[in-house]
């Protein structure tokens, strides 16, 4: 950068005096805001929901495996440790462990897991009024979020579910049980709201594909699989690029799924975006969370395509169910509590060289042209209006 | 950072401010024309008439501006040379323009309490109500004086007005005008389509210039009580009583009521272009606002041609002359004397200390309030609170968030229940007082340092632009947390008020840099959050701010710098402004011709009445919503985006608490 200002100099004779802030971002930067919490997890700050992702959509190469392995320092399914164990109304129950039970299944959404962990906490909970069970389900809640920030679905699934549970008035009108057996159907049926939500959005999503389109899809996303996969059924004609999606390469997955439907699909590596951009009619992303600005998290590269999308005016689409809104509200990327994940380069990186690992980016409002959701197809700024009336 | 496009920015909020392409030019600003034709204020009524006499308003949103979209571009069926307005099409428009407030008012039924619609009329104008006359709305008939309006509009409000009360005050006509009246009523509910006959159009006429004479007789208005009577729904005995109450009052209370005056044709104009604010350009009006006046102010000389339409008066001059009076204004409550001379004087400054020290003032005139014999608490202390905000006007205009702050303390009024003593209403109001102060100002603020103390990091830089006290909690809050940042303050004459910041900043150990907003730019570039504050952020998402705020969010916005906006969620306002001329505020204008401490510098120092020479000291600017990243208030970080959902989801709640 170049600096013109005199009181640069100041900020940076105080930076030498003081102590510099170590760089957060490096591989062997220390924990950040986690580790005041009760369980950490993840040491080196790698985001478990990044590592889920990649586990279940990634196509993951033996070296990157090693590498992975020496970066975190064990195999990366076990990359959760035993948890110290949460005491849930005296008994030996953990939200975590269920929810990464849940987790594990790889056609669940991170949200619908995050709500069965929280019904079971309601099963386990030994609670004998209304009162009692929301605290146990507010602590359990936190542990899950303070677990896994990085995962955005985890706390929008958290918090929906919490708000169902203390601002649905019917419940405080029947007695305790029904209450509570009500409150885990609601949970059990969420994952059908879940996969309902995905072939709402792919119907809605058909009116914006037309026959002999060209559409740029980034990295693996259920949700927009399921609006190709309808398209392709509705007997659309279009043909797919697909970005690689490196480091996790989730991008081979998803163009292999496509295969599968005879769609047209060409694999491109992640900086061809620019090159094939203007055979491009549409840019169709999913998300890991659409924040309150309208803009959205994704996997990192999204911001890119975007922004090369925006100039060449090109339209940009997101499909996102109504649970991953989050209420966050990044100014710029770095706003974010950083989600790192190992990336493989194939060959040994000098120890000097810094590497950027983190696992996603945030894409402003400006850069997108329409969310497709559960709710209906939104501009960026109506996502704000919708969290104001879901959480205020 | 994020510029927000401006294609998203529409909300829907009733049609306010400009003129839409498809109507009728605008009324002349002054009424004083010849009675036109085709006055326009009329011309987009006929449609709603098919609607019924006493129409239930529809939705807030939808009427406003739906019905008059709809109905503008009809073509107009009746061109007589008085072309009497089609009563069914000025009703329908009437009852939308009281819709909002209605609305607002939550249950009571719109047209048939007048309490409800004194409140109403000070809601519409809130910010700006003291060159309102106090809408009481009995003294119409009797206010209209002899010539100079635009007789039409007049006659048309004033028939509209009797129709609108027809359903209540039926049995209580009596007298000339109340026959007249109600056979102008029965033609007036008639079918739209439904000619009325050339008999009743006579009628009406008759009856629109009896009630003009009547009106003319006496400036005064009191003789004219019986229309008068006529016109309310409240029982004509008690009427005159009030009327004579209120004469002997001094000059203020009178004055207030007087304000009636133009009323009507306003009334009419608010639906189509509703500038809610006092037109000093006006002529007419400016005379009749300055009888008024309790505050005696002096026309500034040169006046800035552009800004012609806002009050530019010679300072200095008012305060002394006011001290004096000190005395002699018994009406005025000492409490709320005692804070207009502070606003005049510019001891009170900022939006929050405002809003506040009114409140409190307010709280004082309540506890040592006692309702006068036959007069009920409701009407007579919205009277007297109304006259007294005219009064803070006068000596300096309102703003937004005050503005809402008396919208609020007026609907508390209006809905204390009647089985309440004198002393358990003083009561529940003062506590209702307490409680907007702490939970909309106190706790918001608090919130507000809460959140947007999330948004600094370690190694960051802050602008802030001016002195906002809100910003101030925010950069000590973080400070306290331990946060390691520098902070810029751009500041800018005449006022410096950055440097009192800088002070408190600095005492308290923070990093800081003090520039002038000529530096702004230099400076920018390695900032990497700009905190401001605001006036009032309007429901377009524009903020409107102490002048120069804008010039920062757009450099800012330049440099790809996130603005954050930090604002509490009183402050919001549904009206809609694109820029910052129509509605502003002029400072002293020698504030900016001489440099404080510098003798050299004095090359205007004669020439402050020169005619071409016009110094133009503005307060404010409205910043439009790309250049801002985020509003930050008491609901948590938005959008500028939303802040039409934020006024639309509680206002509600913000009239209740």
């Amino acid at each position: 950068m170049w600096w013109r200002s005199a009181s640069f100099i100041l900020d940076k004779q105080q930076n030498d005096t003081a102590q510099t802030i170590p760089d957060t971002l490096t591989l062997s930067s220390p924990p950040l805001s986690m580790a005041d919490t009760l369980q950490n997890p993840n040491p080196n700050n790698i985001s478990a929901y990044y590592q889920t992702r990649a586990a279940h959509h990634g196509v993951v190469t033996s070296d990157w495996l090693a590498q992975a392995q020496a970066a975190v320092g064990r195999h990366p399914d076990d990359v959760l440790p035993p948890e110290p164990e949460v005491k849930v109304a005296g008994k030996p129950f953990s939200v975590i462990h269920e929810f990464n039970n849940w987790r594990n299944q790889p056609d669940l959404a991170e949200a619908v897991a995050a709500i069965r962990a929280l019904a079971a906490v309601i099963r386990n909970s030994e609670a004998t009024t209304m009162m009692e069970l929301e605290i146990e389900l507010k602590k359990a809640s936190d542990s899950l979020k303070s677990w896994d920030t990085t995962s955005i679905s985890l706390t929008a699934g958290c918090d929906l579910f919490m708000r169902y549970v203390t601002r649905t008035s019917a419940l405080e009108y029947e007695d305790f049980n029904s209450a509570k057996s009500r409150l885990i159907e609601r949970a059990e049926k969420f994952g059908e709201i879940s996969y309902k939500a995905r072939r709402i959005i792919a119907m809605l999503s058909q009116d914006f594909i037309f026959d002999g389109c060209t559409i740029l899809v980034h990295g693996f996303s259920r949700v927009v699989l399921e609006v190709l996969k309808t398209a392709a059924q509705n007997k659309k004609l279009f043909r797919v690029f697909c970005t690689e999606g490196r480091p996790d390469r989730t991008g081979l997955r998803l163009s292999n799924e496509l295969a599968k439907l005879d769609v047209p699909v060409k694999l491109l590596i992640d900086s061809a975006v620019a090159y094939s951009m203007d055979e491009v009619d549409m840019v169709f992303v999913g998300a890991d969370g659409v924040v309150e600005s309208g803009g959205i998290i994704n996997m990192m590269g999204t911001y890119q395509i975007a922004l090369v999308a925006h100039s060449m005016d090109k339209p940009v689409y997101v499909a996102a169910e109504s649970y991953k809104f989050a209420r966050l509200y990044p100014l710029d990327q770095k706003d974010m509590a950083p989600a790192l994940r190992p990336i493989d380069f194939g060959v040994p990186i000098p120890s000097k060289v810094e590497v950027e690992t983190s696992a996603r980016d945030y894409t402003p409002p400006q850069y997108l042209t329409l969310l497709f959701t559960d709710l209906g197809v939104l501009t960026p700024s109506v996502v704000s209006d919708e969290l104001i009336q879901l959480y205020l | 950072m994020e510029a927000r496009r401006g294609w998203r920015a529409v909300p829907k909020v009733r049609q306010v401010g400009f003129f839409t392409p498809n109507e009728p030019p605008p009324p002349a600003r002054t009424q004083s024309g010849p009675p036109d034709s085709n006055s326009p204020p009329l011309s987009n009524s006929p449609a709603g008439n098919s609607l019924s006499p006493v129409m239930i308003p529809p939705p807030r949103h939808l009427s406003d501006n739906l019905a008059h979209r709809a109905t503008s571009p009809l073509p107009v069926p009746e061109t007589s040379a008085f072309r009497r307005p089609i009563p069914g099409g000025d009703r329908v428009a009437v009852v939308g323009s009281y819709n909002p407030t209605d609305s607002m008012l939550g249950a009571s039924p719109p047209l048939t309490s007048p309490s409800s619609r004194i409140g109403d009329g000070e809601f519409s104008e809130e910010s700006s109500p003291g060159w309102f006359r106090r809408s009481n709305s009995a003294k119409f008939a009797s206010s209209f004086p002899g010539g100079g309006f635009d007789l039409t509009s007049i006659k048309s409000s004033e028939t509209l007005e009797v129709e609108v009360k027809k359903p209540v005050e039926v049995p209580e006509k009596s007298g000339v005008a109340g026959a007249e009246l109600q056979t102008e009523s029965q033609s007036s509910s008639k079918p739209l389509k439904a000619k009325t006959t050339k008999a009743e159009r006579r009628a009406l006429q008759e009856s629109q210039r009896a009630a003009k004479a009547a009106a003319k007789g006496e400036a005064t208005g009191k003789p004219a009580i019986s229309s008068e009577g006529a016109a309310t729904s409240k029982p004509v005995k008690q009427q005159p009583s009030r009327k004579k109450d209120a004469l002997p009052a001094a000059t203020s209370v009178a004055a207030s009521d007087r304000k009636g005056v133009d009323r009507p044709p306003e009334k009419e104009r608010k639906k189509e272009v509703p500038p809610p604010r006092m037109q000093f350009d006006d002529k007419n009006r400016v005379e009749k606002a300055k009888k008024r006046a309790v505050v005696n102010q002096t026309e500034a000389r040169n006046r800035v041609e552009l800004f012609r339409h806002l009050p530019q008066y010679e300072r200095g001059s008012q305060l002394p002359d006011l001290e004096s009076k000190f005395f002699l204004l018994d009406p005025m409550h000492p409490a709320v004397y005692k804070v207009g001379l502070q606003y005049l004087a510019g001891d009170i400054s900022g939006g929050n200390a405002r809003c506040i020290a009114m409140l409190q003032a307010f709280q004082e005139v309540i506890k040592d309030y006692s309702t006068p014999p036959e007069k009920s608490l409701t009407r007579d202390l919205t009277a007297k609170v109304g006259s007294y905000v005219s009064f803070l006007i006068e000596c300096r205009p309102l703003s937004m968030s005050m503005g809402n702050a008396i919208r609020f303390l007026k609907n508390r009024i209006a809905k204390l229940p009647l089985s309440l003593s004198e002393s358990e209403a003083k009561e529940s109001l003062c506590s209702d007082i307490n409680r907007f102060i702490n939970e909309k100002i106190v706790l918001a603020d608090k919130v507000i340092v809460r959140h947007a103390a999330s948004k600094v990091r370690d190694g960051d830089v802050l602008l802030t632009y001016g002195s906002s006290c809100v910003v101030e909690m925010i950069l000590l809050y973080a400070h306290e947390l331990g946060k390691q940042f520098r902070v810029v303050i751009v500041d800018s004459r005449p006022k410096l008020e950055g440097q009192a910041l800088l002070r408190r900043l600095v005492a308290k150990g923070l990093n800081c840099t003090y520039t002038h907003i000529n530096a702004v730019s230099y400076i920018m570039h390695e900032v990497t959050r700009v905190f401001l504050g605001a006036s009032s952020v309007l429901s377009n998402g524009t903020v409107y701010s102490r002048v120069g705020t804008a010039c920062v969010a757009m450099v800012a916005h330049a440099f790809r710098v996130p603005v954050l906006i930090c604002c509490e969620a009183y402050k919001f306002h549904e009206r809609v402004q694109l820029d910052s001329i129509c509605s502003n505020e002029l400072g002293d204008p020698d504030a900016i011709a001489k440099a404080s401490g510098r003798m050299d510098v004095n090359y205007v120092d004669n020439l402050a009445n020169k005619e071409n020479l016009q110094l133009l000291n503005l307060m404010y600017d409205a910043t439009p919503l790309e250049y801002i990243s985020m509003i930050v208030t008491d609901y948590g970080m938005i959008p500028p985006t939303s802040v039409p959902v934020i006024v639309r989801e509680y206002r509600r709640e913000h009239l209740w608490i």
